[in-house]
């Protein structure tokens, strides 16, 4: 599988360590009710189907990314800095 | 027996090998299959369940019968088809899957039983009663299972793996592979060509054909010229593609050193990983068995393989050849036979309506219904019409027609098309992206289909890679005819007739199979293990689902196929695995006193990736635990050196380096004064410990933090994302600076006085008080010093830039010597810890809570942090929790262990009862007992009990105090000096 890091150009996807879905760059406020907190840190869509992922670059530029990946084909169609999805709301 | 005037082999050369201990010789290019049958031997293996006799089905590597043990010794390799092993001087193979001699093989008892060996046997059979099964039924199934055996020693031979990169990789070397290949080398692309077998040509070396007029295996020469003047093509030979994967990334196995004797320069096997922008497969197609009763003897094979061995190895199978024929194609073998000398007995051909190719007897409308020949063909008995009769012959040629070979193109998921017309399963469109298949493999089954689709294919992978087609490619002249097929899959009749020859799974197993419900292609194939051998059913799967559609009374295509998963054929562990075994397994990485540390004898542990030493052996010292207390005391008495490289450096720089800080530990950052350190205790976000650690500032903007050698990489990988995707707000940049700087700890009463031999300016408690840090120079050199103690001593870490740490560190222990003192090791350092009540990642094993390791008060309530909230839930606070305590036992000389179980005094040692467990134990040389840390239930609160630890495993039970988990100089006062 090959990741479009925004900064390094197509690399091999072994460069680099997922982490989950990229809901988990909503982190709530420090005062959420216990609800919200636990549908951030335990409750994932699961989807058989295209799904935007967080991948870190560490053997490469350090960036942490957002991956927008088909689960079923495997297809990925696009990768952005993680820095600048969360920049952009 | 050999044929004089054909053959691809090189007759001037003989070669000898041995064969189950006989010299059989054979010539240069043949291999071990070919090199038998030259011989007349037909005889070559024993079957999987019934221990029939068996020889050669097939040419190539889809071969389920004849497979043998290569080599001797722990270099054996099993299951290796004596249709792919060349042989050389000095090969040795063996027969497998018997006991006793192969033409006498003391299983063949099974045979006799096969009336109850059939499908489910095993499920049925050995069901009960229950305590049989260890002592009576698994031994004797363990025996007489499973195919070849694997030597018990690890294999010396060191095989290679190596990576390749290409514009478009041709699979297979025939036909339509050397026009694919040829059309996009031609157009500009770089291109390999990767072939299974040992020559370029495939089909056109087997079938005597023209091309452009010419005999094929010219015009291939011709065209391998042609692409080694191309300066663009690798040609990989002995090279099989064994997998599709994601993104044109494909593996292949190159059985580099298989056919010569082994050497030390050579490795036997290597593993590729190519990624390619375009592939091409040009896989070819298997020819299919025919089902019929009694099919499995020696001298019954398929009409191409007949072909293969004549035109390719000089060999014909039999004296007297019979073919069994579905199709226009089989009738092909009949006609070169007897063009190269070779009596035919008969064409037995299932249709009617069709005309000989030449003058043999054809047998319209007839089929073979049984078979006779102990330990090879004798003779066949075939029905045609209301007439059955018998022929002698000594070998059967059968074809039921070519499956595609689609395998690769299935390997992304995507399933076959089966093509009502044709017969057959067809590529289904897209099913790989990038990969365009071409020639039989997608159905083209005259030669001339063959060489258009390689270069159409040619010409779409140039397309694909934005490059024109290339001029002066032009489409040679072949035969165009494909041919007509009846499709017979298999034939009635009296006596068993083998799908699987391999697994030995015969029609009987698939009906009984879809009479007792395993309709399922996919439960059938379970049930009956059928495509479940080493073959994975090449030449078998389509004929018993064929079967299973028709029991089922469904068609085909409803059937639907098993998932062709990689690899294509079988790839040995060690090729796959190359180099991760030894030193390979994982990096190594050596801190800068590795040298010196190795130099005094210390052995060496591994922590992750790094080696650190154990202790410090002393003469005289015969036990770890003498090296190991003497050490401690050391310390406690004088002053001792280790090395603290492997802990993370982080360096965190930036105006908001200080409340980035704040965000990711759980107390205050932003308030440490510049040229301070402190502890600071870092969770994740659902509420556990992540890690802990001393942060230093050096600057208003500068911080080091020091990671646990264990986390170093998590917490790094953490920070990032802290800093990029939650807090990009933050005007920071962290970078690891682990590698970059060699850090040594200097600890005991004496550590300032030592420190003060190597410092430029000497330091006093005033300008360097407990926790105070900065830069410093050392001989010289800038570098940096923390008061900071993870023994409870006075003590200091020390770093300079890493090209120093060697001369540093030699210098330390040398002036420490000089002063009683010296090196430590992880031993010293861990009961030194221990008796401090410092906690490593023996503790913070990712399911405590600070409140666990009762530093609740660090968590601060005047900001955010990483983990706060959901520290914060009730579950995580409740005093019953398993939490941190100090254990002692009550006896002096009571043993403790790390992993065993804590119970209540009284309790019956049971899992329902338990309280708790032991996480790090040392024997304590300053307190003269054994000392443990470890999670009990209510912790703190039942400090001064007595309870009971329990090793299940070691067998251990001892009456243990619980008591605070600081053992040694509560107060501290040592530290702070
Ligand atoms: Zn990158």
């Amino acid at each position: 599988m090959l990741i479009p890091c925004p900064l390094c150009g197509a690399r091999d996807s072994r460069e680099f360590t997922p982490k989950g879905h990229a809901s988990y760059l909503d982190r709530p406020a420090e005062d959420a009710p216990p609800q919200a907190w636990n549908d951030y840190l335990h409750l994932r869509e699961n989807p058989a189907g295209d799904t935007r992922e967080l991948w870190f670059h560490g053997a490469g530029c350090g960036a942490w990314l957002v991956v927008e990946r088909n689960t079923v084909s495997h297809a990925v169609t696009g990768a952005r800095l993680a820095r600048e999805v969360r920049d952009a709301g | 027996m050999r044929v004089d005037g054909r053959g691809l082999i090189d007759r001037s050369q003989p070669v000898t090998f041995k064969f189950d201990g006989r010299s059989v010789t054979g010539y240069k290019g043949d291999t071990v299959a070919s090199a038998l049958l030259g011989k007349g031997v037909r005889l070559m293996a024993r079957s999987f369940k019934y221990h029939r006799p068996r020889g050669v089905l097939t040419a190539g590597s889809e071969e389920p019968n004849a497979l043998l043990e290569v080599g001797q010794g722990a270099a054996m390799t099993p299951n290796t088809r004596a249709t792919v092993q060349e042989i050389y001087s000095g090969l040795t193979v063996q027969s497998q899957n018997r006991i006793g001699p192969l033409d006498r093989d003391l299983l063949s008892i099974n045979d006799a039983l096969w009336p109850f060996l059939s499908a489910g046997f095993y499920y049925k059979t050995f069901m009960w009663p229950r305590a049989f099964w260890e002592k009576l039924y698994e031994p004797v199934i363990r025996r007489a299972a499973g195919l070849g055996r694997i030597t018990r020693d690890a294999s010396p031979e060191r095989h290679e793996k190596a990576f390749a990169f290409c514009d478009v990789l041709v699979i297979g070397g025939g036909p339509a592979g050397l026009m694919a290949a040829l059309t996009a080398a031609k157009g500009g692309a770089d291109v390999i060509l990767a072939e299974e077998t040992p020559e370029l040509g495939g089909r056109l070396l087997s079938d005597g054909q023209e091309i452009d007029g010419t005999p094929a295996a010219y015009w291939v020469e011709d065209i391998v010229k042609e692409l080694q003047a191309t300066g663009r093509v690798r040609v990989m030979t002995r090279t099989t593609v064994t997998g599709a994967y994601d993104d044109g990334s494909y593996g292949a196995l190159e059985r580099v050193a298989r056919h010569v004797a082994p050497a030390d320069d050579l490795p036997p096997e290597c593993f590729w990983r190519i990624r390619a922008r375009q592939a091409v497969l040009a896989a070819g197609a298997h020819e299919r068995p025919i089902a019929f009763p009694m099919n499995d003897r020696p001298g019954i094979m398929l009409a191409g393989a007949v072909r293969t061995y004549l035109n390719r190895y000089g060999v014909s199978p039999g004296r007297n050849v019979t073919i069994f024929a579905t199709n226009d194609d089989a009738h092909r073998t009949a006609v070169e036979l007897m063009d190269a000398g070779v009596k035919v007995a008969a064409v037995i051909d299932s249709r009617t309506g069709v005309t000989a190719k030449g003058d043999y007897r054809l047998i319209e409308g007839g089929q073979v219904i049984g078979t006779k020949g102990r330990q090879g063909l004798r003779q066949i008995t075939y029905r045609a019409g209301s007439r059955t009769d018998t022929l002698i012959t000594d070998c059967l040629a059968m074809s039921g027609g070519w499956n595609p070979a689609v395998h690769l193109t299935c390997h992304l998921g995507a399933r076959p098309v089966w093509d009502a017309d044709a017969k057959m399963f067809l590529p289904a469109p897209g099913a790989v992206p990038g990969l365009t298949p071409a020639g039989s493999c997608n159905g083209a089954m005259s030669t001339a289909a063959c060489l258009s689709e390689g270069l159409e294919a040619g010409k779409a992978a140039l397309a694909a890679l934005g490059r024109p087609a290339p001029q002066g490619v032009s489409l040679p002249e072949a035969e165009d005819d494909p041919g007509r097929t009846q499709a017979l899959w298999y034939v009635e009749g009296k006596g068993r007739a083998w799908l699987d020859f391999a697994n030995d799974v015969t029609t009987k197993d698939v009906k009984l199979a879809a009479a007792e419900g395993y309709a399922s292609v996919e439960h059938m194939k379970r049930y009956t293990t059928q495509g479940m051998a080493p073959d994975q059913g090449k030449s078998s799967n389509i004929n018993a689902l064929a079967l299973l559609a028709d029991s089922t009374g469904r068609g085909i295509p409803e059937t639907g196929t098993t998932t062709y998963r990689p690899p294509f054929i079988p790839v040995t562990m060690g090729a796959m695995g190359a180099f991760a075994e030894g030193h390979g397994f994982a990096p190594e990485r050596r801190t800068t006193s590795d040298a010196a540390a190795r130099g005094r004898g210390a052995p060496m542990i591994e922590a992750g990736l790094w080696f650190r030493p154990s202790y410090f052996p002393a003469p005289g010292e015969t036990t770890w635990r003498e090296a190991c207390d003497r050490e401690v005391a050391m310390v406690r008495n004088a002053v001792g050196v280790v090395d603290v490289s492997t802990l993370g450096k982080i360096d965190i720089q930036g105006p908001d380096a200080g409340a980035f800080l704040d965000f990711v530990y759980t107390n205050m950052f932003s308030t440490l004064k510049v040229g301070r350190a402190r502890y600071g205790l870092m969770l994740r976000e659902d509420g556990h410990v992540m890690d802990d650690g001393t942060t230093a500032r050096l600057g208003d903007h500068h911080y080091v933090m020091t990671t646990t050698t264990a986390a170093a990489g998590q917490v790094m990988a953490h920070l990032e994302f802290v800093a990029q995707g939650l807090r990009p707000d933050l005007d920071v940049r962290i970078i690891s600076a682990t590698e970059q700087w060699a850090q040594f700890s200097v600890a005991g009463p004496l550590s300032r006085e030592l420190l003060n031999g190597v410092l430029d300016q000497p330091i006093d408690d005033e300008s360097f008080p407990f926790m105070a840090c900065g830069a410093v120079k050392v001989h010289g050199v800038t570098g940096r010093l923390f008061r900071i103690s993870f023994s409870g001593e006075h003590a200091y870490e020390i770093a300079v830039p890493a090209r120093y740490g060697d001369a540093l560190y030699r210098d330390l222990v040398a002036r420490a010597e000089a002063l009683g003192g010296g090196a430590y090791g992880m031993e010293a350092l861990n009961v030194l810890r221990i008796e401090k009540g410092f906690i490593t990642h023996s503790e913070i094993h990712g399911r405590v809570t600070a409140h666990d390791i009762g530093m609740q008060r660090m968590l601060s309530q005047k900001k955010d942090f990483v983990g706060k909230a959901a520290a914060a839930r009730p579950g995580l606070l409740e005093p019953g929790r398993e939490r941190l305590v100090g254990l002692r036992p009550v006896e002096a000389e009571g043993r403790l262990t790390a992993g065993a179980r804590l119970f209540k005094e009284g309790d019956p040692h049971k899992r329902v009862l338990d309280q708790g467990y032991v996480t790090s134990v040392g024997y304590s040389p300053t307190l003269g007992h054994m000392i443990g840390l470890g999670f009990l239930r209510h912790g703190p609160e039942c400090e001064g009990q007595e309870i009971v630890m329990v090793d299940h495993l070691r067998k251990v039970k001892t009456r243990v105090q619980v008591v605070n988990p600081v053992f040694f100089d509560p107060d501290g006062g040592r530290a702070r000096g």
